[in-house]
C-alpha cells in the first residue's frame, strides 16, 4: 500500500470536485475491494476521499413508482429492505448470493458496481496484464482462464465482471445516477455504465474523472417470479462460474441477465425474445458471439443447464 | 522407559480422566484471543520491528542484479537482508530449496529479500521498491508431460520406493476380473488459518524464535544447521499454533529471515508469510498420477494388486508416497507398488495431512468401487471379503497389532442406512437432485516415536507437565493433562500443561498422527518415574501405592501429593522409547466412510447431504477432540474430492490461484451433518496408552466416498480430482 492522504468529504459536490482536482484521487466506500487492491499495489491512489458520510444511505420510492437506492446503502441493508424484497426480489437474492455476511455489511451499492475483476493474473503484479498495466499482455488468455469471461471479451482482455448485484440491476434496467466535478447530475443506463475491454481494458466504467455515483434508480417493479441462480465451485462464498437473473412472467415470457460469463453484466434482448422457446433457445441467443478458451468453454453448457434448471423450477411451480 | 513388550493392565486403564470427553483446556484462551500467537509476542519482544518477504518473480534462473537503493531510502526502512549480505548459510536437511534464494532462484516466490522497517506498512511498501533483474532459465512444470522421465527415488521415511510380493504380472494376467485405471490428484495447499509467522530476537549469540512450528526439536536443529551455530544457542517457543496440517513441520522462510533480519538491525524482527505468498513460497502436497491394477476372481476376491505413482518435486526432493496403503490394506498373493519421482521446478512439495494415504486412497478406493461393480458385489461386502489380518506383503508372520476394518464397515453401514443404497447408479431422485451413496475404507499408518516429558507436583498439589510437544489445534494440551491427571490421581483442573518450548524435554512433536499416542506415552513414562519418587518419599512400595483423590495410598494409610512434594516440589523426567513391536506387528488405524450426495440434474452441482463414519484407532484419549479431528479431516476430504486444486501455469511455473478467494476449500454451507462412531479398541502393542493416532485418519478415504457417491448418483465415473462441474458436464456430454 502506497502512502496516501485522506479526506472525509462533507458534500457530494465537494467530493466530486476534490476527486477531479487531485491527481490520483479515489473515492472510498466500504473499502472491501479497494483496500485489498491497494495492499497489493494493484491500485495506488495518492488521495482517498471518504464518501461514507454524505447521507447517500437512503432507499426511497420515486415519483413514478420506482426505487432510488443511495450509493452508500450497504449490500446487507439493501437485500433486507422490505420494498426490495417485495418488488425486486431478484435483487435481494442476487445480493445474498454474493460474498459473505461480513463483507456485505461493509460493501456498498456504488462500490459493488465498480468492483474489479477476479482474474488471478490481475491480482499478481509480477504477471502480464493489460488491465493492470496497459500493453503488458494478457497472462490469462493462454493460462488459467477457467473463471473468466466468454462474452464481450477482446484480444486484450477476457476478464469477467464478478458482481452478482449488478446482474440483477442490469436485469431490472436500473440507471446509475451521478454527479460530475462540475456539479452536474447525470443518469447513465446500466447497460452503458460498464465498458467492454476492447483495446482499453483498464477503462471499466463510463464515469468521468471526479464523477461520483449518488444513487441507483430502479424503474417500476417488473411483475412475475424473480429468481437468481448462482452456480459456483462451492455452496457459498465464491464468485459465480455462471449466474442467471430472471423474471418469469405469467404469460410464459421472461427476461434474463447473466453473471460470470461477461466482461460486464450480460443481457441481450434476443434472449428475452426467445423466452417462450425454452432454455436451449435462450442460451443460444444469449451466447451469440461467445469466445471461449480451453478452460472456460464449459460455461456455454453451464449457461444452458442453469437456464434449464430455472425452467424446470418454473414448470414445477405452475 | 522402553516399550518393547505388549502393555498389561496399567494406571491408564482406570479410565477416570482418559477416554472421557473433555473440553480443550486451552479452548477459552484460544476463542477469547488471549492465547498469544508467534506474531503477537509483544510481551516477549516489545520493541520488535517488521519484516516483509520479497518473493522471486521467476520460477527458475538467476538474479542478475539487485538494486536496493530506492527501498533503503523509503520511509522507516531499517535494513534489507539478501543473499549478498546474509553471510554464509547452510541448508537445512528438511527443506529442499534454500529458504533465502539468490543468486540462484529455485522456484517462484522463493524468498530473495527481507525488507525490515519500523512499521508493517512501511516494510510492505518498501519491499515493492526492491528492483531485481532476473535471467530466467527454462524449467519443467508439467507433471504429466514429464512423467516418463520419472526415476526411482531413495527410501522415504524408512520405506522403499518399490515393493513386490509374489508375481503381480502373472497374477493380474490370469485374473477373471481386471481393473486397470489411471487417476490424478492435483497439488493441494494446507490453507491453515494462521500463516507461517515468527518473532526473532538475539541476545548476544543466543537466538530466540517465537514461531509457529509443529516440531520443536527438528526446528532447533534446522536453525542451527542453516545459521551455522550451536543448537544450544537456539531456543524455539511455539505454545500456540493456528493450524499446520504439515506445513509447519519444518523451518521455513519466516523463521530464518526473522533471525537474519534481527541480527542485521540489532533488534527483534517479526515476519509472517503473507497469505498470497504461502502457496508458492512454502510447501504443498504434490500432485500425483496414479495407475491401479487389480485382478480378482469373479466374487471380487483379490489375487493381484498393483499401484504405481508419479509425482514431482524440485531436484533433491521427495515423492508423494501414495501407494503406501496399497501395501497393507487388502489381501492378494501377487502385489507390486512403485513410486517414480519427476523433477519439476515448481515450489517445494512436502507433507500435508496424511501424506501418501490422503491421495492414495482417492485412487485406490475408487478402484475398489469399480471392482465391486465389475463383480456385482456390494462395495462394503467387497472390502470385507478382502480383509487381511496381517501385513499382506510380509505374510502371516507379521500380524496386525489390531485391525478392526470389518467392524468399522459393518457398524458404519448400519448406522448410515447403507442397505437403502441402490446398486445401480442413477436410480434415486429427490426433486432436482440425483442422489447416491458411496463408501470407502479409511486407512492410515500408526507411527510411534520417542517422546519425553518432565512432570512435577508443587506444594499446592498441582501437577505440572512440561514437554516440547505442540498443540496445533488438535487438543494436545488436553490429552497430556488427562494423562497426567490419570497417572497421579488428580482431577484435570489440577494439572498445568506447558508445551512447545525447546527448553522442555524433546517430544515426538505433531505430525503423521503420531503425536497424541507418542507424546502421552512420554508423559506416562515421566509419571511412572514421579509415582516411584512419591511412593518412596511416602515410604510405600512403589508397585503397590495407589494414586487417587490427590492422595498416595497404601494399605489404610495415605498422604497428600502436596505434602509429599514439599516446598520445593518433586519432579521426574523420562521418555518413552520403542523396541521392535512396530516391526513385528503391522500397526495402523482403520475406518469406513459413508457419504450421500445430491447432484443437480441440470447443472451438475454436487452437494454432500450426509457423511458418516466408523473408526478404530486404539484407545480414544479424548472423544470430544478426537471427533473434532475426524470431522475436520472429513471436511478436508470433501475439499479434495470436490474443489481443492492449486492450478499450475506451465508457462511461468507457479500456482496461479494463490489466495483464499481462488483456492477454494469447503465452507460451512458445503458440510452437512457428520456422524462419527469410534469402535472400542485397545492396542496393547502401540504403547502403554493403548492408543493410536487419529488426527489424519479422517481424511483418508473421505474424498473417495464422495466420488463413489457421485458415481452412484449419476453413473459418471471421474478419475481426475477435483470433481468439478466442468468435468461432470464434459463427462455427461461424452
Ligand atoms: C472475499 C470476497 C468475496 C467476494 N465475493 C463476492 C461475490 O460472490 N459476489 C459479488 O458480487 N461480490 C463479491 N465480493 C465483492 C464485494 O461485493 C465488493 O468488494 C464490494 O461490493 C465493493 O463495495 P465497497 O463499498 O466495499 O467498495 P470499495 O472497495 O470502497 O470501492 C470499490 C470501487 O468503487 C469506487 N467507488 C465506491 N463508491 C463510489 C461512489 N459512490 N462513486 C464512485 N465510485 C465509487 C471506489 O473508488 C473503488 O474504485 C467479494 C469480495 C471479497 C473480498
Ligand atoms: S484477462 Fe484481463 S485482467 Fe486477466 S490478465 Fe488478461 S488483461 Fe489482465
Amino acid at each position: 500500500m502506497k502512502a496516501f492522504t485522506y479526506e472525509r468529504a462533507s458534500t457530494v459536490e465537494a467530493a466530486a470536485k476534490a476527486a477531479a482536482s487531485v491527481q490520483g484521487a479515489r473515492f472510498i466506500a466500504g473499502g472491501t475491494n479497494l483496500l485489498d487492491l491497494m495492499k497489493l499495489q494493484i491500485e495506488t491512489p495518492t488521495h482517498l476521499i471518504d464518501v461514507n458520510h454524505l447521507g447517500l444511505d437512503r432507499i426511497e420510492k420515486t415519483a413514478n413508482g420506482g426505487l432510488k437506492i443511495g450509493a452508500l446503502v450497504r449490500n446487507t441493508d439493501l437485500a433486507a429492505d422490505k420494498s426490495v424484497r417485495q418488488d425486486y426480489a431478484v435483487l435481494s437474492r442476487a445480493l445474498l448470493a454474493g460474498a459473505s455476511g461480513q463483507l456485505r455489511n461493509k460493501a456498498t451499492t456504488g462500490g459493488n458496481l465498480l468492483q474489479r475483476t477476479r482474474c488471478p493474473y490481475f491480482y499478481d503484479t509480477r504477471m502480464p496484464c493489460n488491465k493492470r498495466k496497459a500493453g503488458s499482455g494478457c497472462g490469462a488468455m493462454q493460462g488459467m482462464s477457467r473463471s473468466l469471461a466468454i462474452l464481450g471479451v477482446s484480444d486484450a482482455c477476457i476478464a469477467q465482471h464478478p458482481s452478482d448485484m449488478a446482474v440483477a440491476m442490469r436485469l431490472l434496467d436500473a440507471q446509475v445516477d451521478t454527479m460530475g466535478a462540475d456539479g452536474a447530475a447525470r443518469a447513465i443506463p446500466i447497460a452503458d455504465f460498464h465498458l467492454l475491454p476492447g483495446d482499453t481494458p483498464h477503462r471499466e466504467s463510463a464515469l468521468k474523472p471526479g464523477e461520483i455515483i449518488t444513487s441507483v434508480t430502479l424503474p417500476k417493479p417488473v411483475g412475475g417470479a424473480h429468481v437468481y441462480r448462482k452456480v459456483r465451485d462451492r455452496a457459498s462464498y465464491a464468485f459465480a462460474l455462471v449466474s442467471v437473473a430472471a423474471v418469469f412472467g405469467k404469460d410464459g415470457g421472461a427476461r434474463f441477465a447473466f453473471g460470470g460469463i461477461g466482461a460486464k453484466p450480460w443481457r441481450v434482448e434476443a434472449a428475452d425474445d426467445a423466452a417462450k422457446s425454452g432454455a436451449k433457445a435462450v442460451a443460444e441467443a444469449a451466447l451469440a458471439g461467445a469466445r471461449t478458451t480451453h478452460h472456460n468453454d464449459f460455461k456455454k453448457t453451464l449457461v444452458e443447464r442453469t437456464l434449464a434448471s430455472l425452467y424446470r423450477q418454473q414448470e414445477a411451480r405452475a | 522407559m522402553k516399550f518393547d513388550t505388549p502393555a498389561g493392565i496399567n494406571p491408564i486403564d482406570k479410565g477416570r480422566v482418559v477416554g472421557i470427553p473433555h473440553d480443550r483446556i486451552d479452548g477459552a484462551a484460544k476463542v477469547t484471543g488471549s492465547a498469544p500467537y508467534a506474531y503477537e509476542r509483544h510481551d516477549a519482544a516489545p520493541n520488535a520491528v517488521y519484516g516483509w518477504i520479497v518473493g522471486s518473480a521467476i520460477a527458475k534462473g538467476r538474479i542478475a542484479a539487485m538494486d536496493l537503493r530506492a527501498a533503503e531510502a523509503a520511509p522507516g526502512v531499517l535494513g534489507i537482508v539478501t543473499h549478498a549480505n546474509a553471510g554464509k548459510l547452510g541448508k537445512g536437511s528438511m527443506n529442499t530449496a534454500p529458504l533465502l534464494g539468490g543468486p540462484q532462484v529455485d522456484h517462484y516466490e522463493q524468498a530473495v529479500a527481507l525488507v525490515i522497517a519500523d512499521t508493517f506498512e512501511n516494510a510492505r511498501d518498501a519491499a515493492k521498491l526492491v528492483r531485481i533483474d532476473y535471467t530466467p532459465e527454462d524449467g519443467k512444470y508439467d507433471l504429466a508431460a514429464e512423467s516418463l522421465k520419472g526415476v526411482m527415488p531413495p527410501d522415504s521415511f524408512g520405506t522403499p520406493a518399490d515393493t513386490k510380493a509374489g508375481d503381480f504380472e502373472g497374477g493380474f494376467a490370469k485374473a477373471a476380473v481386471k481393473i486397470d485405471q489411471r487417476y490424478t490428484t492435483p497439488d493441494h495447499s494446507h490453507a491453515m488459518m494462521e500463516p507461517h509467522a515468527t518473532t526473532a530476537a538475539w541476545n548476544g549469540d543466543r537466538l530466540t524464535l517465537w514461531t509457529s512450528n509443529q516440531m520443536i526439536a527438528w526446528g532447533v536443529g534446522e536453525v542451527a544447521r542453516t545459521l551455522g551455530i550451536a543448537k544450544e544457542k537456539v531456543r524455539l517457543v511455539s505454545p500456540y499454533i493456528g493450524g499446520g496440517f504439515g506445513s509447519k513441520l519444518f523451518l521455513r522462510a519466516d523463521a530464518l529471515l526473522a533471525a537474519l533480519g534481527a541480527k542485521q538491525v540489532g533488534r527483534p524482527v517479526k515476519v509472517a508469510i503473507a497469505r498470497h505468498q504461502i502457496p508458492n513460497n512454502t510447501t504443498h502436497r504434490p500432485a500425483t498420477i496414479q495407475r491401479i491394477r487389480i485382478g480378482a476372481d469373479k466374487d471380487g476376491v483379490i489375487d493381484a494388486i498393483g499401484h504405481e505413482v508419479w509425482s514431482g518435486d524440485l531436484p533433491g526432493g521427495s515423492p508423494e508416497t501414495a501407494a503406501q496403503q496399497t501395501r497393507l490394506l487388502y489381501r492378494g498373493a501377487n502385489r507390486m507398488t512403485a513410486h517414480r519421482l519427476v523433477t519439476l521446478n515448481l515450489p517445494e512439495g512436502n507433507a500435508m495431512r496424511a501424506p501418501g494415504e490422503a491421495v492414495g486412497l482417492l485412487a485406490l478406493e475408487v478402484a475398489m468401487d469399480e471392482l465391486a461393480e465389475a463383480c456385482g458385489v456390494d462395495p462394503v461386502e467387497l472390502r470385507i471379503r478382502n480383509d487381511v489380518q496381517y501385513d499382506p506383503e510380509a505374510g502371516p508372520q507379521r500380524p496386525y497389532s489390531s485391525r478392526k476394518l470389518v467392524e468399522c464397515l459393518r457398524a458404519g453401514a448400519d448406522r448410515f442406512g447403507w442397505d437403502k443404497r441402490k446398486a445401480k447408479p442413477g436410480q434415486v431422485r429427490d426433486g432436482r437432485w440425483l442422489v447416491g451413496m458411496g463408501v470407502a475404507a479409511a486407512f492410515r499408518n500408526n507411527l510411534v516415536g520417542k517422546s519425553g516429558a518432565r512432570i512435577g507436583v508443587d506444594a499446592q498439589g498441582k501437577v505440572i507437565v512440561e514437554t516440547d510437544m505442540t498443540d496445533i489445534g488438535t487438543g494436545s494440551y488436553t490429552i497430556i493433562g488427562q494423562t497426567a491427571a490419570e497417572m497421579l490421581g488428580v482431577p484435570l483442573d489440577q494439572v498445568i500443561v506447558r508445551l512447545g518450548d525447546s527448553r522442555f524435554p524433546v517430544s515426538a512433536g505433531s505430525g503423521g498422527q503420531w503425536g497424541a499416542n507418542s507424546s502421552t506415552a512420554g508423559v506416562y513414562a515421566a509419571a511412572m518415574a514421579l509415582r516411584a519418587k512419591l511412593a518412596e518419599k511416602a515410604g510405600y512400595p512403589a508397585d503397590k501405592a495407589q494414586f487417587d483423590d490427590g492422595l498416595v495410598k497404601f494399605d489404610n494409610k495415605s498422604q497428600t501429593l502436596a505434602a509429599l512434594a514439599g516446598r520445593e516440589g518433586l519432579w521426574a523426567e523420562d521418555s518413552m522409547e520403542y523396541g521392535d513391536l512396530d516391526k513385528r506387528y503391522a500397526q495402523a488405524t482403520f475406518g469406513a466412510h459413508f457419504c450421500e450426495v445430491g447432484v443437480d440434474i441440470d447443472t451438475a452441482e454436487v452437494r454432500v447431504r450426509r457423511m458418516g463414519g466408523a473408526f478404530a484407532a486404539g484407545r480414544i484419549l479424548n472423544p470430544k477432540s478426537a471427533r473434532s479431528q475426524v470431522i475436520g479431516a472429513m471436511t478436508m476430504g470433501v475439499g479434495a474430492a470436490l474443489m481443492e486444486s492449486l492450478e499450475v501455469d506451465t508457462r511461468f511455473g507457479f500456482f496461479v490461484n494463490h489466495d483464499m478467494a481462488e483456492y477454494v476449500v469447503p465452507v460451512h454451507a458445503d458440510i452437512p451433518q457428520q456422524d462419527v462412531l469410534f469402535i472400542d479398541e485397545l492396542d496393547d502393542k502401540s504403547s502403554p496408552m493403548k492408543a493410536k493416532g487419529v488426527g489424519e485418519l479422517g481424511i483418508c478415504g473421505a474424498g473417495a466416498a464422495v466420488a463413489n457417491a457421485i458415481y452412484n448418483a449419476t453413473g459418471i465415473r471421474l478419475r481426475d480430482y477435483p470433481l468439478t462441474i466442468d468435468k461432470l458436464l464434459k463427462a455427461q456430454a461424452a
